[in-house]
């Protein structure tokens, strides 16, 4: 691949407010970041009861995606996932640890334990949408455009996919922050660092 | 596009504190698993880490008082590197740190860090490690499960491809702390004796504990492999379970062939995950079985050191590099009897044999799965 690449969708989820390319798509009243996730699903009016077994980071991460990707067209295309966040899966890891203090409950769930890692997320929205591309999950203080811009453009340059869903998702305590984009051939907004900073910054 | 090179590499791991003197203990098939003792008395299997070792060779070069024990293990494996190399970091100077839970144990009312809560964010590993040294560029943190450590691998090479890094100093590590041991008790996937890869005997995992840095690299040195092709898929099938196709394996073989311009006929020797969970290994086999690669040369490297999380990958390929660079094939500790579907041709001693081009793989929670293609340079 030699064309241009482009920003071809976003979408930012943060303040109890769902920004699709810009636009306000939906708000809500409640601050509790579960709950708000709750609305959002009942928004976007799909039936996937998977939803409510995930943590709320890939709960962030799935509705994000919802929102860019075509369910009828991501079947054959080869897109690959690679996000980033500040706090890993410490909103579960802490919840996680809190039980193994508590000696009554030294051995919870496994279904607990594996949203222990942040890349569960990638793994929810992969079975949603069937995609078996190229993966990655990666951590750093603040979102990085120069690593993101640079990651992106080497998948898609060297032909390892088709398109490449990417971004931040972060949860924290009580703050959530979403923004995530697809990259590909088509669309208006070059793909640059300078545009994927700006993106961020709406 | 540029060439991709491994160059020097080092780890810290239950045989040792140099790939060399881990390497020749492979060879005399001596295990660093051992039994342990939890925090609640009950006792386990483990490969861990001499600490008094650490803070003997940290101190050093530091105040073993500062930093968590795997911070100072990484340090003392990323200083190893940089003197052996040389290396003057630039501002192309790339620093990935790999690890599946970091500083977890920091989150411990036991643990010395307890009340610096930043301690326990990834980001502020990857500030420890930059800050030590001096690297120019912010650390890029790859947390993705139990392929961490290979992907750091496909990701320092797609970086030095592409030319936005001259090289990258990958260090990758990970601890056993109750937090992992109870969480992957609760998946009751922990053996009660050392792990069996591949076996029909075989119970489940033994966790491991282990650092591993190498330097990847634009220009190459004679100890240089190179690395020929890299792929990472998803099984898009369960986020806890294998996919029973080995699907993202498969997938991941081929891109990684693809991009190697290899045929699988030419692989030498395959360097597997084998955890010894019943359907992690049966799905590598099926994956195997599917790629009309059975008939290759095969181990697991988790009956010496157990399942060192984010740090597998890494150690794995520096053994593969060693096993390549003396001509010897690694048996694959605690197999007997084959106990997978597929016939996969499971190391049973060590042996000489002429090696030039070998397959990592790992696969993980999430559905993820990594495969890098390394091969011998010719000069």
């Amino acid at each position: 691949m030699s064309e241009k690449l482009y920003i071809q969708k976003y979408c930012s989820i943060k303040n109890k407010e769902v920004y699709v390319g810009g636009k306000l798509m939906f708000s809500s009243e409640t601050s509790i970041a579960k709950d708000f996730f709750k609305s959002v699903y009942q928004f976007l009016d799909i039936k996937y009861s998977k939803f409510f077994k995930m943590d709320n980071l890939s709960k962030l991460a799935f509705l994000s995606a919802e929102f860019l990707l075509d369910k009828n067209v991501s079947e054959e295309k080869n897109t690959a996932i690679i996000l980033s966040n500040n706090a890993s899966s410490l909103d579960t890891d802490r919840k996680y640890q809190d039980s193994i203090n508590d000696s009554e409950n030294y051995y919870p769930s496994p279904a607990v334990f594996v949203y222990t890692l942040p890349n569960i997320g990638i793994g929810e929205i992969s079975i949603r949408h069937q995609l078996k591309s190229e993966n990655g999950f990666f951590v750093f203080e603040n979102y990085n455009a120069n690593f993101h811009y640079n990651y992106e453009n080497s998948l898609l340059q060297n032909n390892k996919c088709d398109s490449v869903l990417a971004g931040w998702v972060n949860i924290d305590k009580d703050s959530y922050e979403a923004f995530l984009y697809l990259v590909s051939e088509r669309g208006e907004i070059e793909h640059t660092e300078e545009n994927l900073k700006q993106l961020y910054n709406l | 596009m540029k060439e991709a090179f491994i160059t020097y590499h080092t780890m810290i791991s239950s045989l040792g504190f140099s790939s060399e003197e881990n390497f020749n203990q492979l060879v005399s098939e001596n295990t660093g698993i051992k039994k342990h003792i939890r925090e609640n008395g009950e006792s386990y299997y483990s490969s861990q880490v001499d600490k008094q070792k650490v803070n003997q060779e940290f101190s050093k070069i530091g105040n073993i008082d500062n930093f968590t024990t795997l911070e100072k293990m990484m340090l003392l494996s990323v200083e190893k590197i940089l003197k052996e190399s040389e290396l003057k970091i630039s501002d192309k100077t790339g620093l990935i740190i790999a690890t599946t839970k970091g500083n977890i144990d920091t989150l411990s009312s036991k643990s010395n860090f307890y009340n610096d809560k930043k301690r326990s964010y990834l980001p502020e590993l990857g500030k420890q490690i930059k800050t030590f040294f001096n690297f120019k560029n912010e650390a890029i943190v790859l947390s993705n499960a139990c392929v961490s450590g290979v992907l750091a691998v496909a990701v320092a090479q797609r970086f030095v491809k592409d030319d936005v890094y001259d090289e990258v100093i990958i260090v990758s590590g990970d601890l056993v702390s109750e937090f992992i041991l109870s969480g992957f008790t609760s998946f009751q996937a922990i053996s009660d004796e050392p792990c069996k890869p591949f076996s029909k005997n075989r119970t489940g995992i033994t966790i491991g504990e282990a650092v591993a840095s190498v330097l990847g690299s634009s220009e190459k040195n004679k100890n240089a492999v190179q690395i020929l092709g890299t792929g990472s898929c998803n099984d898009a099938n369960h986020i806890s379970g294998p996919s029973r196709t080995g699907e993202g394996l498969v997938l991941s073989v081929q891109s990684a062939l693809k991009e190697a311009n290899l045929e699988s006929d030419a692989i030498d020797y395959i360097s597997a995950h084998g955890t010894a969970t019943n359907y992690n290994d049966e799905m590598e086999a099926v994956a195997f079985g599917r790629l009309g690669m059975l008939e290759i040369p095969i181990n697991s490297l988790k009956g010496y050191y157990g399942h060192t999380l984010g740090a597998s990958g890494l150690l794995e390929t520096i053994i593969g590099i060693e096993s390549l660079k003396n001509n010897t094939l690694i048996s694959s500790l605690g197999f007997d009897e084959i106990g997978v579907s597929e016939k996969i041709n499971v190391i049973e001693k060590p042996e000489n044999k002429e090696l030039n081009v070998f397959l990592k793989t790992a696969s993980g929670f999430g559905g993820c799965n990594t495969v890098v293609v390394f091969g011998k340079i010719s000069d």
